[in-house]
């Protein structure tokens, strides 16, 4: 299947929606040294709710930094990434924590989930942090959100006792935990086979159109950039049509 | 558990064998601080339990602090008065019964007159230098433990005896006299009289055995030529540690010196200081090693965990969060040290409490002093959490300083 986006960088989401989730404005990322390297540069898009956006370009075009950047991982050398309307490039290290916990999820191409922990238990650790549901209905919440992904039979076991489609799921069940409105995911399906690469695709899918969420996907696979609703291609730091 | 907490636990546990080794560390540095600590304060107690029971608590004597200038001097002010003589004065306290009435209305311990001066005792043709004190024998041994010290007759019976003197037992060696002999007693003054041993005691302090006897107030002030003079008053205090202000107001309302106990150990107690200085260093030390462990076991979690750090950010947790994480595992380790070190003190204590030996010159069986005090446990268990704390911190401070997105990038 050849890539065929749906439209280019700046295309609108098929379904409109009035509020941008994220939005960035001349956004460039500049790693100091020696010699500096441009990792993104004059980067202005808008994300509105209920996208499912694929970033793609070669290696090295800068597309998991621009997923950092989007994602308050990272902090623009210059430019400003705004959540809900919100600018954060001035925010406080605590406050941008505080945006990562409520309102972005992060799904990478390793599950990174924590090897000590029960895959409930690491589902159930944003949602510890955040704080807001009694310990039996975070419990609950995090088991129903495993079950719906299929490892309702593997409540108790801990990440090194499953597949790597299935940690990756349990990955994308903690990127669900606060119920945030976006998912970042880099590389999501990059380490996974393709029966286990088209269930998560299939899983991510589902967010966006069952549940309303935005996803913002890094990936090499254009068959797969293909099967989202926009697509973002980089070359060299800057946006580029595809 | 909170969350930081069960992290924070989940990662000792990851490094058990590091972490316990950090956490005996610890136990170690606090068992044995608390151990010394207990045998230098019990020492310390018992040193100067010692010595306040040998000696008086506030002691008066016919002296003043500052010596008063010569009356010329003061009379003429500026003028500068050479060759006057002053008039030899009788040394003693005055008005002996006043000061007494005074005294006993508002001490809060007991008190004893005597009267103190040098006299020579004669036996056999042996003569001895002694200290000679007039007591009242009632009195002196309500301020004194000399009568506990008695090897053969009591030092009560010189109140039934006019003519007794009860003397060290080195000196009754000296002159190879023994209880019931009688020996001649002479002073400065010229007066000479013969004596009868009713007592001999021993303190095991030579200069006390060697050099001192006691007679009664009267037959001393006859031997002294001062009739109604008494140059010390000897004071017991229910609190020891009455004793400088009490001396102070004594000071104040009578013009004499008065000494504490403190005032004249001054030099020991100053040994003392420098002894438990020595102690906390040794213990500081031992601790500051503990922290060296702690510090190396969080390092080396930090850099383990360098992944779950990156992880833990980009789920929300803030630098705060991360550094609560690693400087409750420091804690964590140095708690749990603390607690066992102070269950292992307390076992080295008792074990040390059991252990008797004999002193030649005791009869009896003799064990360590120790003193089991509460704030003991608390200072080593406090100083070994600081230690543990600060041993966290650094590292904790490092990885909440850890980029995310350095480490996400070197993890694919």
């Amino acid at each position: 299947m050849s890539p065929a986006p749906k439209d280019g960088g700046t295309a609108v989401a098929p379904q409109p929606v009035a509020v941008p989730l994220i939005e960035a404005r001349r956004l460039t990322r500049v790693l100091p040294g020696t010699v500096p390297v441009t990792l993104v540069r004059d980067i202005d898009l808008t994300i509105r709710a209920g996208e499912f956006v694929a970033i793609t370009g070669p290696s090295g075009s800068g597309k998991s930094s621009l997923l950092y950047l989007l994602g308050l991982l990272d902090l623009p050398s210059q430019g400003e990434v705004l959540i809900e309307g919100e600018a954060t490039h001035l925010l406080s290290e605590r406050r941008r924590a505080a945006i990562r916990l409520s309102t972005l999820g992060f799904v990478f191409q390793f599950h990174f989930l924590l090897p000590e922990f029960s895959i409930t238990d690491n589902v159930m650790i944003p949602m510890r942090k955040l704080g807001r549901l009694p310990a039996r209905e975070m419990r609950e919440r995090a088991q129903g959100i495993l079950a719906d992904l299929g490892l309702g039979d593997h409540l108790q076991k801990r990440p090194d006792q499953l597949s790597g489609g299935q940690r990756q799921r349990v990955a994308v069940a903690r990127a669900l935990a606060n119920e945030p409105p976006a998912i970042l995911a880099d590389e999501p399906t990059g380490s996974l086979d393709s029966k286990s690469s088209d269930q998560v695709f299939e899983i991510l899918r589902a967010l966006v159109d069952d549940h309303g969420k935005t996803v913002i996907a890094v990936t090499h696979d254009l068959d797969m950039a293909a099967r989202m609703d926009r697509r973002l291609h980089l070359v060299d730091g800057m946006l580029a049509d595809p | 558990m909170p969350l930081i907490l069960s992290i924070a636990m989940t990662h000792v546990r990851g490094r058990l064998r590091q972490s316990v080794v950090s956490v005996l560390g610890v136990m170690l540095g606090v068992g044995f601080s608390i151990a010394m600590a207990a045998l230098m304060q019990g020492s310390q107690e018992d040193f100067i339990a010692m010595l306040v029971d040998a000696m008086p608590h506030v002691e008066v004597s016919d002296e003043t602090r500052d010596p008063a200038p010569p009356p010329a001097a003061s009379f003429y002010g500026a003028v500068n008065v050479i060759g006057a003589r002053p008039d030899d004065d009788t040394r003693g306290l005055r008005n002996p019964t006043r000061l007494r009435a005074m005294l006993e209305s508002w001490l809060p311990g007991r008190m004893t007159m005597t009267l103190a001066g040098q006299a020579v005792l004669r036996y056999g043709g042996r003569d001895v230098a002694v200290s000679l004190t007039g007591v009242d024998p009632a009195s002196y041994l309500k301020v004194s433990t000399i009568g506990g010290d008695m090897r053969a007759g009591s030092f009560i019976e010189l109140a039934a005896n006019l003519n007794g003197i009860v003397v060290g037992s080195g000196v009754a060696e000296k002159l190879g006299a023994r209880l019931g002999d009688t020996i001649a007693a002479s002073t400065s003054s010229g007066a000479v009289r013969r004596l009868k041993i009713v007592g001999i005691y021993h303190t095991g302090v030579t200069q006390a055995d060697d050099a001192t006897a006691y007679a009664m107030l009267k037959t001393a002030q006859v031997l002294f030529a001062r009739p109604d003079v008494v140059n010390r008053i000897a004071v017991k205090l229910d609190d020891i540690n009455a004793a400088r202000s009490v001396a102070a107001r004594i000071e104040r309302m009578t013009g004499y010196r008065a000494t504490s106990w403190q005032e004249a150990n001054e030099a020991l107690m100053e040994v003392l200081v420098v002894r438990n200085v020595i102690m906390y260093t040794v213990v500081g030390a031992i601790l500051l090693v503990a922290g060296f462990g702690i510090f190396t076991i969080v390092s080396t979690i930090v850099h383990e965990k360098a992944r779950d750090i990156a992880i833990l950010k980009s789920l929300g947790f803030g630098q705060g969060d991360i550094r609560r994480i690693f400087l409750v595992e420091g804690l964590v380790i140095g708690a749990v040290g603390a607690v066992l070190g102070s269950i292992l003190g307390y076992l080295i204590t008792v074990g040390l409490d059991s252990v008797t030996f004999e002193v030649r010159t005791n009869v009896e069986m003799t064990s360590l002093p120790l003193t089991y005090s509460p704030l003991h446990y608390l200072i080593a268990s406090g100083f070994a959490l600081l230690a543990a704390g600060i041993a966290g911190y650094l590292p904790a401070r490092r990885a909440a300083k850890l980029n995310p997105v350095e480490i996400i990038r070197g993890a694919s």
